[in-house]
């Protein structure tokens, strides 16, 4: 069984999957991102491809010359490109069904205020492609929106122009992030902070959250609007019941694993050898 | 055992790390990665970027 795992940086997520898979008796074939070169007819000689770069951009395109090479690839191109822009993870939430936060898309600062006023304060001002809660701008009133509008314009790239704007949910200190993986909802976490951004990346303390039938009902259904596979799915708790923020295609797990008592990279390393057994 | 590029420190390398892995300098705190395991080679780890982790 030849497991390809695409990587630039290991961290702690990357090592406890390879232990997992040794378990397993599988020794992946591990492709750096940073010496990869494809010619758009061939790839390396795997059976599957787990995607593993830090870096979105990478990955994205990594994954679609993988595809196009006929590898199969855990995730595929499809949820890494809806998941990693927050503009098309909405679309598929909302083509699909699922509760979201209410949210509007401007491109440029006269709409993106007029949106903002719409939406009423305060607001949460995203970069469509982003992670670990950076950029992100919590907007209280009229005077912040401006100049925060005014400063993306200005200072920020044309990405930082495309305003993707999204109710502000009061969510009590804490959010959710549920792991799924195919079609199963295996665990969740509390994120808790006292700061409004609940990002662990950014501080956020976990702790075991039970996979309630709502938690898994909603989570499954995200996983299944952005193509399925092996994701992490935010979720806000709101006094209309749970909504989803955002779907995360890489996910990291290295504080779920204690915190759950689930062995999420085991888990993860059994689904991946199972796809190639189907 | 390898050599801190930015404070020369010895650092300590587990038997089974692999080259890519993040390390950190127990003395001055540098992010670093396992460039080569045989020799031991670090070099600092690259910084955060615009589009990196979920």
């Amino acid at each position: 069984m030849k497991i390809g795992l695409l990587h630039s940086l290991i961290r702690k997520e990357e090592k406890l999957l390879l232990e997992a898979f040794h378990k397993a008796g599988v020794e992946p074939i591990m492709i750096d991102d940073r010496k990869l070169i494809m010619d758009f007819h061939s790839a390396p000689d795997i059976d599957i491809l787990v995607e593993r770069s830090i870096n979105h951009s990478r990955a994205l395109h990594a994954l679609r010359l993988f595809e196009s090479a006929g590898v199969c690839c855990v995730n595929s191109h499809k949820v890494a490109q809806i998941c990693g822009d927050k503009l098309l993870t909405t679309a598929a939430l909302k083509d699909h069904g699922i509760a979201q936060p209410a949210s509007r898309v401007a491109f440029t600062e006269e709409s993106a205020l007029a949106a903002i006023e719409e939406l009423g304060y305060p607001v949460v001002l995203k970069p469509a492609v982003g992670s670990w809660g950076r950029l992100l701008s919590k907007i209280n009133d009229r005077d912040a929106a401006e100049t925060v509008l005014e400063h993306k314009t200005v200072l920020g790239s044309y990405h930082h122009s495309i305003f993707y704007i999204q109710q502000y949910i009061d969510k009590q200190g804490r959010d959710i992030r549920s792991f799924v993986v195919g079609d199963d909802c295996i665990a969740a976490i509390y994120r808790s902070s006292d700061h409004w951004i609940t990002n662990t990346a950014r501080g956020a303390q976990a702790s075991k959250c039970e996979v309630t039938a709502e938690v898994a009902e909603i989570s499954l259904a995200a996983a299944k609007a952005v193509g399925g596979g092996i994701v992490a799915v935010d979720l806000f708790e709101s006094d209309e019941g749970l909504l989803v923020n955002e779907v995360n295609y890489t996910m990291e797990f290295r504080n779920s694993i204690d915190t759950t008592g689930i062995d999420i990279p085991q888990v993860v390393a059994n689904y991946v050898i199972a796809l190639v057994n189907q | 055992m390898g050599e801190c590029p930015v404070c020369a420190a010895e650092v300590e390398v587990a038997k089974d790390a692999i080259s890519g892995e993040l390390l950190v300098c127990e003395d001055c705190g540098a992010e670093l990665e396992l460039i080569k395991t045989v020799p031991v080679e670090l070099a600092e780890a690259p910084s955060a970027e615009e589009d990196w982790g979920q």
